[in-house]
């Protein structure tokens, strides 16, 4: 098998910059029309991830010591019920008052000191841990709120693509039964989504597959 | 609380097909049996926690991490190679600031990982970690050795393929990516399952193209290998509830 290597940049690109009018140009974030590339495609994480992904603070979606600090627990799965104590999990949040650390939320920046948003946790014996704070709601776009969620990837051996989940709390009840999201799952299933209150934070376990596999989304 | 009552105009990622995606789970890769989801993964339509993303860039970056040759006080033993490319979306636009982590076997193909005690040599002088931010035209670039080839226990002797792993960030959790960077014309493509787990389609995009006029004589070859995360739906005149031009 031989493979012709195939740059996704067109052959005629302008490397220069110079402007012509009606041509499209490369580099400078800007273009007069789309183009299309086609995406690189994903390959597993494999079992040494930890050589290249293991951070000293990745588990610190806050950092350290600061007020009302939770831990997000939970163990992942395989279908005979095993743990996987070589995945990665990584969290991506909104701080307590419902903003993320990211230029694009249009409301502004998130102002929480020390806050990252983003945790990223091996799973040794199964299990992750991430230090975080308690998100709040978060608005769905069209003038109501999502219920305080975290958005989830999972990444091991075995898996060819991250699979994308997300953890709500069971102590919001409320938010939870409006919340879209969950709103559009089957009812028995969203308790797989659920985490539950524990001495310092939540809970809630990834089942890759079985009776009580996670519900995972396509983003 | 701000900004609850106002609808919001958000970017919405595109989606690459079927065709030309790896699915999560491939039949000739044996560890995907217990482990990839069996049910249909439910659409999540993006609102603000999809797009968006952490941002992490030089703070994450010590000097000397886009050299994997020089560690430990000594030179890496192995073929002397420089990767480089760009970082682009699925539009064509360059992502800059974005964070490259990459990581490799040696040149005898063995990983610095205590699961990794296949019979080839630890090199001292090579952990095989490596990691870089695009500069403002999405380019990158590392100086490292070409890994070798390693067996695994998948199917009777099965070998990897040389290859970088390779993890980025783009600018949003949509556009998270963690894949694999092969070397052209490799002979192990055909009996390996994660190479073959790509669709035919897209698994020219996994091979990086060697590139004579970026050799650098008596020293290094080189590899461009050029990554494209998803990019954003063109919609450059929507309005909001004030009808303002957003
Ligand atoms: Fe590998």
């Amino acid at each position: 098998m031989a493979f012709e290597h195939d740059s996704p940049l067109v052959q005629d690109a302008d490397e220069t910059n110079e402007r012509r009018p009606g041509t499209p140009r490369r580099g400078t974030g800007f273009l007069d029309e789309p183009l299309t590339l086609r995406t690189t495609p994903s390959a597993t994480v494999g079992p040494y991830l930890a050589i290249g992904l293991t951070w000293p603070d990745g588990a610190d979606a806050v950092a350290p010591g600061t007020a009302g600090e939770i831990w997000l627990r939970g163990t992942v799965r395989d279908g005979n019920g095993d743990v996987v104590p070589d995945a990665m999990v990584e969290t991506w949040q909104a701080d307590p008052d419902g903003r993320f650390a990211h230029p694009d939320d249009p409301r502004g920046s998130a102002t929480t000191p020390g806050f990252r948003g983003f945790g990223r946790s091996a799973t040794p014996g199964g299990e992750f841990a991430v230090r975080t704070l308690k998100p709040g709601p978060v608005p769905d776009g069209e003038g109501g709120l999502q219920a305080p969620h975290v958005d989830v990837s999972v990444f091991a051996r075995g898996l060819l693509d991250r699979v994308v989940t997300r953890i709500y709390f069971a102590d919001e009840a409320g938010a939870n039964a409006t919340d879209p999201v969950l709103a559009a799952l089957p009812e028995d299933r969203r308790a797989t989504l659920v985490a539950q209150r524990t001495e310092d934070g939540y809970r809630l376990d990834i089942n890759l597959q079985g009776d009580a596999e996670t519900v995972f989304f396509a983003v | 609380m701000t900004g609850t009552t106002s609808r919001l105009v958000l970017p919405r990622y595109l989606q690459e097909q079927d065709g030309q995606r790896t699915p999560v789970a491939f039949d000739g890769y044996r560890s995907t049996g217990l482990r990839a989801p069996l049910r249909t993964p439910v659409d999540l339509p993006h609102r603000l926690t999809e797009i968006t993303g952490p941002v992490l860039g030089e703070d994450r970056v010590t000097a000397g991490d886009a050299d994997l040759t020089l560690r430990a006080g000594g030179e890496a033993q192995g073929q002397r190679i420089i990767v480089f490319g760009r970082v682009l979306d699925s539009g064509g636009r360059p992502v800059p600031g974005a964070l490259l982590e990459i990581w490799q076997a040696n040149a005898a193909g063995r990983y610095r990982h205590v699961v990794d005690n296949w019979p080839a040599p630890l090199d001292p002088h090579f952990d095989g970690l490596g990691r870089v931010v695009t500069d403002s035209l999405g380019r990158y670039e590392f100086t490292t050795v070409k890994p070798g080839a390693y067996p695994w226990g998948n199917h009777h002797n099965a070998w990897r393929p040389a290859h970088i792993h390779f993890s980025l960030f783009g600018q949003a959790f949509t556009q998270r990516l963690v894949t694999q960077m092969y070397f052209p014309d490799d002979p192990l493509f055909g009996q390996d399952p994660i190479f073959n787990a790509i669709p035919p389609a897209a698994r020219h995009r996994a091979v990086a193209g060697f590139d004579l006029g970026r050799t650098q004589p008596d020293w290094a070859l080189a590899f461009e290998w050029d990554i494209v995360l998803r990019g954003t739906e063109q919609t450059p005149f929507e309005t909001d509830d004030d009808g303002d031009v957003a």
